[in-house]
């Protein structure tokens, strides 16, 4: 999904916030909610991950969820995808619409995809959800909520190969 | 993006929506919006509390798409002024409406029994809510997050007793820490047996230009987070103004006999950050993260059982029910915080209406028999608890006395020198000066967040402003601030929104407008409000000013009655009014 300019964009974002500022890592990197208890609950991940993806303004469309338990009083809870070695979401596809690259990263081809949301099913926290037209909304561990995070909740963590 | 109006009848349990592009085109949105469709559903000289009062909400077009614009706006006719009503709050609240695809809602008539609105995209429902009437209005919220779509993404706005009971400062409670509180909307949510709202919704909002969209959303988070313009609210939050105005001789004590408190530090923001913070948050969309949540823990027996509350505070509370009470314990504070928060007062008009109480109990002109045998007295916290319970549920005349307002209550019994209200709003907590004072004279909503008199006050300070350029200065944000509040913005953001990056944010959503039409917009939503208000009987001329403003050292020394007299003059002037 992520043309040139959309990556150029997205490191942009991750040198707003002082983050890590390296765009192609040698290694796979995966997202890491390192700190839940630090949200705040802006969602200003939840936008960035819509705007930089869709270009447009939706919580729906976004690849990482901040939900609450009990209303804003609750803890946050910061639902994400882990990067699995061996991801749920690709054995679950009967399609091949979701595929793991030898990298271990995951890419979505939505050309295959028939909506039937078993992807959704198998994984047990939820980070990956059925958004417009019944697809998958995947998250490419692109970074792009780790630069809009005020707090330091997420970060990249290299994949251990 | 979606231009429409949400019409919710609740006599008839209807709701309909329409396309009104021009309304938004002519209006903007939030309050300009809100203030148009005032005077459309708002029948002249109507009760405000009764089925024919319509109740208005409003986002405006960058909620949701930029950061910090983070309002939503409530307009109506206020019980406790009678005239325009408004009202701003946060949390979730903008963010719920603009996915469920609602730019203004408007809610007419009343419900036969206890009722809640429920809305989910264009699905509207108007559910029973008797089960839940007479419940405080957090526990409220716990309750229908139980029965309602949207977890994550919703906002649950909710009375508590004090707006059933038609107090006429009830607020309306909104995702539990933020308010609309100011004016009286919760009297008029009980007043249409409205219990509660839940918006939520799945819409997304298309970008003509997403290219640029990222660049100025870029440019202003750039400028809110990494530049000094919100530090203060990062930080202690508002109320490190507590310290601050007590050292100007601003921060006013004990109902306005003094204008600094000798325990302020016992109550500051400094303080209560170190002792009792435990956890900040933020309204979605904003990175700042003001909201502030005090933990007070409490024992409630000698084996080490303790209560828990978290209570939210900012530098208004700590005025009100602190400072001006003389309550010099953190504790004694955000208890009292904490039950207007579960009965859903508004904390500024009950401090001040109890502030006003013990001045009057203290001077012999309420007896013990009229309190019932609560002492109302400086830092009883104990009998204040005991106040805002019977405020809400009066068993007495004196009681449903104080739930009508300071100006209401000194008309009853005396003391309008020392009832500290100006166009009948309970004032806001600073003793600054003149600015201040006739800022919230001619407010719309007299409120200190029109024109930030306050603040004016305080640059006078450090370099010598005249009576002229004081009066200037209000204009300015009187005008500006009505753009603002149609966007809509937090007024804590408005170093980030200059007028450049107003155009520049409204641009990247498809709305072009050039600076002539901002301000030419900011003063039409100005002299709208104003029909309103003298349509429903407000004067300027009339206005009280109580003489405790006058007695009281203020942090530009003593007020001189005819420094604000020639300041209203001035205004009424450059307004064109005389």
């Amino acid at each position: 999904m992520a043309d040139s300019s959309e990556a150029k964009v997205i490191s942009e974002r991750v040198s707003v916030a002082g983050q890590e500022t390296k765009p192609k890592p040698k290694k796979r990197r995966r997202l890491k909610v390192a700190h839940p208890e630090r949200c705040i609950g802006c969602l200003g991940c939840m936008f960035a991950c819509s705007r930089v993806h869709t270009g447009n303004v939706s919580l729906r469309d976004s690849a990482i969820k901040i939900q609450t338990q009990g209303g804003i009083e609750g803890d946050f809870r910061v639902v994400v995808c882990r990067g699995c070695n061996d991801p749920p979401c690709v054995r679950a596809c009967p399609v091949g619409a979701l595929e793991r690259k030898p990298d271990g990263s995951v890419v979505f081809h939505e050309e295959l995809c028939t909506g039937c949301g078993q992807c959704q099913d198998a994984c047990l926290i939820g980070a990956i959800s059925l958004g417009r037209g019944s697809k998958p909304i995947k998250c490419m561990h692109c970074g792009a909520c780790v630069a809009f995070c005020p707090h330091g909740v997420l970060t990249f963590e290299e994949v251990p190969s | 993006m979606l231009r429409r109006v949400l019409y919710i009848d609740l006599g008839n349990e209807d709701a309909w929506v329409e396309e009104r592009q021009d309304l938004f085109d002519q209006w903007m949105g939030g309050t300009g919006v809100g203030i148009k469709l005032l005077m459309e559903e708002c029948p002249e000289g109507v009760d405000p509390l009764s089925p024919k009062a319509p109740i208005i909400f409003c986002i405006g077009p960058l909620n949701g798409m930029f950061p910090v614009a983070t309002k939503m706006v409530a307009t109506f006719k206020s019980p406790l002024t009678g005239e325009l009503g408004e009202s701003y709050a946060g949390g979730r609240l903008p963010l719920a409406a603009r996915f469920a695809g609602h730019e203004a809602i408007v809610i007419r008539g009343a419900a036969e029994r206890p009722s809640y609105i429920s809305i989910n995209n264009s699905d509207v429902k108007i559910k029973d809510a008797t089960s839940i009437w007479g419940v405080e209005a957090q526990t409220a919220g716990m309750i229908l997050r139980e029965h309602e779509p949207g977890i994550g993404r919703r906002s649950i706005i909710r009375i508590g007793p004090a707006g059933e009971n038609l107090v006429r400062y009830a607020g309306v409670v909104v995702d539990t820490y933020r308010h609309l509180g100011r004016l009286g909307l919760g009297a008029v949510f009980g007043s249409k047996k409205l219990k509660a709202m839940v918006i939520s919704g799945t819409e997304h909002v298309e970008i003509p230009d997403h290219k640029r969209y990222r660049e100025v959303y870029n440019k202003l988070y750039r400028t809110t987070v990494q530049t000094d313009v919100m530090e203060k609210y990062h930080d202690i939050g508002t109320s490190v103004n507590i310290n601050v105005l007590n050292w100007l001789k601003g921060l006013p004590t004990k109902n306005f006999q003094s204008s600094s408190f000798p325990e302020a530090e016992n109550i500051s923001g400094e303080i209560l950050a170190d002792k009792y913070l435990f956890r900040r948050l933020s309204c979605a969309g904003c990175p700042i993260g003001c909201i502030h949540i005090a933990q007070l823990k409490s024992a409630f027996s000698t084996h080490h059982e303790f209560e828990v509350r978290k209570v939210s505070y900012d530098y208004e509370p700590i005025y009100s029910l602190g400072s001006n009470l003389g309550v010099s314990s953190a504790e004694g504070l955000l208890q009292l915080i904490d039950a207007c928060e579960r009965l859903g007062l508004d904390v500024m008009s009950a401090g001040v209406v109890l502030a006003w109480a013990t001045e009057a109990y203290e001077r012999d002109m309420i007896t013990p028999q009229e309190t019932l045998g609560v002492p109302l007295q400086w830092n009883n916290v104990k009998s204040y608890m005991n106040a805002l319970e019977y405020i809400v549920r009066p068993p007495n005349e004196f009681y449903a006395a104080l739930a009508k307002g300071v100006d209401y209550a000194s008309a009853k019994y005396g003391g309008a020198d020392f009832a500290m209200a100006l166009g009948g709003n309970e004032v806001s907590g600073y003793h600054t000066g003149p600015a201040s004072i006739v800022g919230q004279i001619v407010g719309v909503r007299h409120s200190h967040l029109d024109n930030a008199g306050y603040s004016i006050d305080q640059k006078a300070a450090k370099k010598q402003l005249s009576p002229e350029q004081m009066v200037d200065e209000i204009i300015n944000e009187d005008n500006s601030r009505g753009v603002f509040n149609s966007l809509v913005g937090c007024l804590f953001a408005r170093g980030v929104y200059t007028s450049e990056n107003i155009i520049d944010a409204l641009g990247a959503v498809g709305i072009e407008k050039t600076k002539d039409d901002l301000d030419s917009l900011g003063k039409r939503i100005f002299d709208e409000k104003y029909r309103f208000k003298t349509r429903e009987g407000f004067d300027l001329s009339k206005v009280r000013v109580p003489k405790r403003f006058y007695e009281t050292v203020s942090t530009l020394g003593k007020v001189d009655p005819q420094t604000v007299d020639e300041m209203l003059r001035l205004y009424r002037k450059k307004r064109g009014w005389l």
